[in-house]
């Protein structure tokens, strides 16, 4: 009897209490919805459509614009530059960072200011640095040239020539990335436990190279992990520098991706092209992404 | 062969003076352990025998060799950590293998693939693989040499930190708190193991720990260390019934020994509030301490001491009658054997005479013996 009426008290407790916790969910569910799941799914079916900025109206083309993708000679330079950019601001800034924080971790003094030095074009403008980053590759006037010049070496146009354009851009995003990366990997090797490196040490563990190897390497696995994916899709992401320096220039030969979607929509108003493109951009991320969950993650953890 | 020399070793971090002047001498084949507080340098001084701390000044032979000059590398002592300190991505097997790896093994032996292919890589590599799964077989790890250490137990991890300092005979054993990870019953199960290793084995052991019981269970003799000082070495069974020091007394023992301000008079008298306690200290002139283990005191209704009980604890095998001097103030505990009624109220007590100790004004123990008249 008695167990009969204290029963849909229970319940109706319980409901309450998932009705609380759908409650208190809800903003944050909102905010998702309408600032990112939305515009996403805008910008994946703008993608099949051929609309333009104040036209009146849009038709649905289905695949047009992936297929104009594949013969567009303007995108496929883009594609193709923004591959060699990561291809080249990843490993040196990976391995840069990685260099610079075994040398900083290991220094008995100044870690505090070399952190700092190093971080600092992370935390300046990047619209600000790249308008000194122009003065200093100037051709002319520029001091990296004059110094080319005082050894006898003609300096070439750096950001105006198409040889030298993209690894100069590259050059500056490794400048941008290494900080970045720097600090994940000091923050990474401070979470090695002390004992392991002496352990090693007692082991017979004699050379930096293999303690290296047997310690550090392995157990930075993570923090490895997670540089990686971070600073490819950060670098896929090249904009700010390629849009106050080149423009894409010369000839096309500092084009990427972010710029391409972006002269497609904000110049040449073709928002649906330009979501096409997104769209590509969104597909790089999210492989990425799943490379570092699904394969790589299974190989640093050791939980 | 020897086993560890240690020979006036100084250690200084900034203004604090963490070893003075140590020495301490660990026969070969020795199982010695080194206990004392939290604090009190016992873990910097393995560090420093070790070779993973530098000491200011002063010598350490191992085996035989002075290694003063030399990085923990090639000092050839295996190391058990607090924290185990295994791999976290390498094997059970290959966690135990390392210092094989790393002794047997050229430098181009190890190279990650060329290695496997250079000139004898292969016969040593398979002794490795078999010297590591014999060590790890007799700890009884034989079934689990394929999984990481964060699929084991602590009791299991343990071991494998102990089958790593073990696969290779090492000239010897350094083991830093190697039990206090784990609860307190594995405690007393792995106690016994590391002796049961040590009898096999039989190599040169430092142990160190707070516990007094592992140090006085396990270990052959027993270091006690207090402030960057080795106060006394000596088997189990003296530093327990005849410390050298009053903070040697104070720190074994549990309860802890009970210590009376005493008086000796000119004439070799020793008082306790003004009272002959029938004991008799030539030489020892002065303000003096008299302790006592609670198992040699009990009540005696003609005892030269009057205390007034408190409380009492019940512990089983015996119960601890907590009671107080109500002149001096001090506590006295009691061991009293169980099933033994426990008074109230005021009450004398009487000691076992010949196991009091007497500690002068400088807490170093002074001789005594027991007089006639008041022996009871």
């Amino acid at each position: 009897m008695s167990e009969a009426a204290t029963l849909p008290r229970a319940r109706s407790g319980a409901s309450g209490e998932a009705m609380a916790a759908a409650l208190l969910c809800l903003p944050a569910m909102l905010a998702y919805l309408l600032l990112l799941l939305l515009p996403t799914a805008a910008a994946v079916l703008l993608a099949f459509t051929d609309y333009e900025l104040g036209a009146p109206s849009l038709r649905w083309i289905g695949l047009e614009n992936f297929q104009e993708l594949t013969e567009d000679r303007g995108f496929l330079v883009s594609l193709r530059n923004t591959i060699i950019y990561v291809g080249i601001v990843a490993p040196a800034s990976i391995v840069g960072a990685l260099a610079l924080a075994l040398m900083i971790e290991a220094a008995t003094r100044g870690k505090a200011l070399f952190r700092a030095v190093f971080f600092l074009p992370v935390v300046s403008l990047p619209v600000a640095m790249a308008t000194a980053w122009q003065y200093l590759l100037h051709p002319t006037i520029g001091p990296l040239n004059a110094f080319l010049a005082q050894m006898g070496i003609a300096g070439p146009a750096w950001l105006t020539s198409s040889d030298t354009v993209l690894l100069s851009l590259a050059f500056i995003g490794i400048w941008e990335a290494i900080g970045f990366n720097l600090v994940l990997f000091l923050a990474g090797l401070t979470a090695i436990p002390r004992e392991l490196h002496q352990a090693a040490e007692v082991d017979g563990v004699k050379s930096a190279w293999e303690r290296f190897r047997l310690v550090t390497w392995p157990l930075l696995g993570p923090t490895t992990l997670f540089v990686v994916t971070i600073t490819m899709i950060r670098s896929v992401r090249v904009f700010d520098s390629v849009a106050v320096l080149t423009q894409g220039g010369p000839n096309r030969a500092s084009e990427v991706l972010l710029y391409t979607m972006y002269t497609e929509g904000f110049t040449f108003f073709r928002l649906g092209y330009s979501a096409a493109i997104t769209l590509v951009f969104l597909v790089i991320v999210l492989a990425l992404m799943l490379l570092q969950t699904r394969v790589l993650d299974k190989r640093v953890h050791y939980g | 062969m020897t086993g560890i020399v240690i020979n006036g070793v100084h250690k200084r971090f900034g203004n604090f003076e963490a070893l003075r002047g140590v020495s301490l001498n660990v026969a070969a084949g020795e199982f010695l352990a080194l206990v004392g507080p939290s604090g009190c340098g016992k873990t910097t001084l393995m560090r420093v025998v070790a070779g993973i701390e530098r000491h200011d000044t002063g010598d350490i032979t191992i085996g035989g060799r002075s290694v003063g000059g030399l990085r923990a590398a090639d000092r050839d002592i295996a190391m058990v950590f607090q924290s185990y300190a295994l791999y976290p991505h390498l094997t059970v097997a290959q966690n135990i293998a390392v210092p094989l790896t790393m002794r047997r093994l050229s430098t181009a032996q190890r190279l990650p693939l060329l290695g496997r292919f250079w000139p004898g890589s292969g016969a040593a590599r398979n002794a490795i693989v078999r010297d590591a799964k014999q060590a790890a077989e007799s700890l009884g790890l034989g079934s689990m040499l394929d999984r990481r250490p964060a699929q084991l137990s602590g009791g299991q991890r343990q071991r494998v930190a102990l089958a790593r300092a073990i696969v290779r005979s090492p000239k010897a054993f350094l083991m830093d708190e190697p039990l206090s990870n784990l609860d307190a019953a594995l405690r007393v199960q792995t106690r016994r193991e590391i002796v049961d290793i040590h009898r096999r084995v039989g190599a040169t052991t430092l142990y160190v720990t707070h516990d007094q019981s592992e140090a006085l269970t396990m270990a052959d003799r027993v270091a006690v260390m207090l402030a960057g000082e080795i106060l006394q070495v000596d088997t189990p069974a003296r530093i327990y019934t005849d410390p050298a020091d009053l903070r040697v007394a104070t720190f074994i023992g549990s309860p802890r020994i009970n210590t009376l301000a005493a008086e000796v008079t000119p004439g070799g008298m020793v008082l306790v509030a003004g009272e002959a306690v029938g004991l008799h200290a030539p030489g020892a002139t002065g303000a003096a301490t008299l302790a006592l283990r609670p198992e040699d005191v009990r009540p005696e209704p003609r005892g030269p001491l009057e205390v007034v009980a408190e409380y009492i604890e019940f512990l089983g095998e015996s119960t601890l009658l907590h009671s107080r001097h109500p002149r001096l103030g001090t506590a006295i505990t009691l061991r009293l054997p169980p099933g033994d009624a426990a008074p109230e109220g005021p009450f004398r007590v009487g000691f076992a005479p010949r196991r009091a100790l007497l500690f002068d004004g400088n807490g170093k123990r002074q001789p005594m013996h027991v007089t006639e008249a008041a022996h009871v």
